[in-house]
């Protein structure tokens, strides 16, 4: 067989099935693909939320659940605003101008909130994913500064939040807290996921 | 086709049975003496070589647990974690086989790390055996996957956070991250997709690839023989019947040996599995006893004990350690390119894409935040962030692994004839590993502090092992390796 001569159109027949069949190979491979991505009802769970912040005092957090993802709500004192002065140098991104997780344009002051003393943020660290805990103590404590200013630290990788969830300098986080888009329907109702009535 | 074998007059029922089955399925006695019968094994094997045949056996058991879990639980975020409940309290006997699964799980992970270690000290890794030693590495690799997709499905606390911080390390890939975790995950966040999927590859998928490489493993070890403690090719010498003189058949010398190991084995397996199943919290979580919340990170989350290593380097990789890596860079390419004689274009190179490197890996803004100037935050100018090199660090710290088998120079192949300083460099590896396991069991160290330079500097030890092995392997002075292996019989 082998001291015989190439068939040339045979030989082409061959590629050409070859190729047919790869090319129903890969068209095959699609819909197993597209079935790991996001299902119609995991897209359709997106709505936005609404929430009741009336009897929300000073000093206190609200977490309410928004797309699967923990969403802070919390009314600042005004000493804790006041720590946001001394947070701002020590902060990576005071002004919130990186663009991996945007900061609404209403958001993008040192406060970081519409409202300045009502701070509202995805409670989702932007290293890798853990919820931060509250750490509103001053002062020194375990895993913190001694001139801690109050503020969230994420417990998996040790990244440290201000009281506007712009993060500290040289941590493990790259981002700020990711501000969602929010808007208030009246003084105390708040709506989430959503910054202008549809 | 051969001519039928004719079993001899008055045979018993056994051989003619036995000579039908050779006559219609001769591959399987062939099979039989390839890997048992006739596989000639160096006799001067040690304690290290049990872990092999061992880990067989915990493969055996997962596999049979695990089928019997599956006839139980439910992947269902809804009622995964109370079907786990429902096993441990109301199936009979189900305590006793989740139990031997989560043991068997980390049983599987010291009983790899032994034999990974073996390969190391008696450069079983080296030719021929390369092809062995990458299917090991790419069965370690299967290994750690299977463990992390099986890790969610209790859908504990630490299952759902733990599943949350890996699947977000590819988020931290450039560009694409995004929708890769969105494809890994299935939903926008950890849910009940991911359970599923992660359910269907911790099962199938994954299982299939598993056994799949251990066949390949075997055949290719079998294809080339074992090597030993002493790093000599037996089939060098070979008897008139071409048999190694060093050489004994592994059934029944090696199989019945094995019995001891296994026995030893089970008895620590056993007594782990029926008085301390959770080990202090090494094996299974406390936080995991406690129902996947996606409102609450706990307050300590770590990985199980096996994944800490890499997973201390992961943390470990801050700004500071990415500014570090891009001094090393800088100053082993200007090293190489003076001292290495090379093509003035391959120097040109080699110095270009240590620049795109440095770039990436913010060395520009290293240097510009020496002089008091922040560079504004766009990756062209500074980088990624160190979290993508985090991750790139957590994963090269097993893919180095592959490459093995081509950075060892060492002209000796066991350590027993290498250099007595050549022991200390394994010692002081080993122990670096050791504490970046234990770093990793504990809470993040705060940056800057002591505790995050010594994961830093043993980051940095493990790659400088194997990237400088090429040129530490081959230096001091070699102890003569015998022409047979060294064996005193008992």
């Amino acid at each position: 067989m082998s001291d015989s001569e190439v068939d040339s159109a045979r030989r082409n027949w061959v590629m050409i099935t070859c190729g047919a069949g790869a090319v129903g190979g890969v068209a095959t491979a699609v819909p197993f693909l597209a079935s790991f991505t996001p299902s119609d009802r995991a897209k359709a769970a997106g709505a936005p939320v609404e929430v009741d912040i009336g009897d929300l005092k000073p000093g206190e957090k609200l977490v309410v659940e928004w797309r699967g993802k923990p969403v802070w709500i919390m009314r600042r004192t005004p000493e804790q605003l006041k720590s946001l002065e001394k947070s701002e140098a020590l902060v990576a991104d005071p002004r919130s101008e990186r663009t991996q997780y945007p900061t609404p344009p209403y958001a993008k002051n040192q406060a970081r909130s519409i409202k300045p003393e009502v701070f509202v943020a995805v409670g989702i660290c932007s290293h890798l994913g853990c919820s931060p805990s509250d750490k509103f103590q001053v002062g020194a404590q375990p895993s913190l500064p001694d001139d801690w200013l109050g503020g969230f630290l994420c417990p998996c990788h040790g990244s440290t939040f201000d009281l506007a969830g712009r993060v500290y300098k040289n941590k493990p986080a790259p981002d700020n807290l990711e501000v969602p888009a929010h808007m208030y329907l009246s003084d105390s109702r708040l709506l989430i996921g959503e910054d202008k009535k549809a | 086709m051969a001519e039928l074998k004719e079993a001899p007059a008055g045979a018993s029922m056994a051989v003619k049975l036995t000579t039908w089955v050779d006559n219609r399925f001769p591959s399987a006695f062939q099979a039989y003496r390839d890997h048992m019968s006739e596989y000639y094994t160096p006799k001067n094997f040690n304690f290290w070589y049990f872990f092999g045949s061992l880990a067989m056996l915990v493969l055996v058991i997962q596999i049979v647990t695990g089928i019997f879990l599956t006839m139980h639980y439910k992947p269902d975020a809804a009622q995964a974690f109370a079907s786990v409940e429902y096993i441990m309290r109301e199936v009979p006997g189900g305590w006793l086989i989740r139990y031997m699964h989560s043991t068997g799980a980390s049983a599987f992970f010291i009983v790899v790390y032994l034999h990974m270690y073996r390969g190391l000290i008696y450069g079983s890794y080296r030719k021929p055996r390369e092809l062995v030693w990458i299917f090991g590495c790419a069965i370690f690799l299967c290994l750690m996957g299977e463990a992390f997709f099986g890790y969610l499905l209790p859908w504990g606390q630490m299952s759902y956070w733990g599943a949350q911080v890996i699947v977000n390390l590819f988020a931290a890939v450039p560009f694409i991250g995004e929708d890769l975790a969105l494809l890994i995950r299935g939903d926008y966040v950890v849910g009940d997709a991911t359970l599923n999927r992660f359910f269907a590859f911790h099962v199938i998928a994954v299982p299939l690839a598993l056994l799949g490489l251990v066949v390949a493993h075997i055949f290719a070890l079998h294809d080339v023989g074992s090597n030993n403690p002493d790093g000599v090719e037996i089939k060098a010498k070979k008897d008139a019947r071409g048999i190694p003189l060093d050489g004994i058949p592994f059934h029944p010398y090696y199989s019945v040996h094995d019995t001891l190991g296994v026995a030893v084995f089970l008895l620590v397996f056993c007594a782990i599995m029926f008085f301390a199943p959770e080990l202090g919290g090494y094996f299974l979580e406390y936080n995991n006893f406690i129902p996947a919340d996606p409102l609450k990170t706990p307050a300590h989350i770590a990985p199980v004990w096996y994944f800490t290593p890499f997973y201390t380097m992961l943390r470990a990789t801050t700004d500071q350690m990415t500014a570090v890596l891009s001094l090393i860079i800088l100053l082993s390419t200007a090293w190489s390119v003076l001292n290495v004689r090379m093509a003035a274009f391959v120097k040109l190179v080699l110095v270009g894409a240590a620049v795109v490197v440095i770039a990436l890996l913010g060395g520009l803004k290293a240097v510009f935040g020496l002089v008091g100037v922040s560079l504004p935050a766009y990756w062209l100018l500074t980088g990624f962030d160190a979290k993508f090199w985090g991750v790139v660090l957590m994963g090269g710290a097993v893919i180095i692994l592959f490459f093995l088998p081509w950075l060892d120079n060492s002209p000796a192949k066991s350590i027993r004839y290498r250099p007595g300083w050549h022991k200390l460099v394994l010692a002081i590896f080993v122990v670096s590993f050791l504490i970046l396991g234990y770093q990793g069991t504990q809470p993040a160290a705060p940056s800057g502090s002591m505790l995050e330079r010594i994961s830093q500097v043993c980051t940095l030890i493990y790659f400088g092992f194997f990237l400088l092995m090429p040129w530490w392997s081959r230096m001091g002075t070699f102890k003569p390796v015998p022409d047979r292996v060294t064996f005193e019989a008992h």
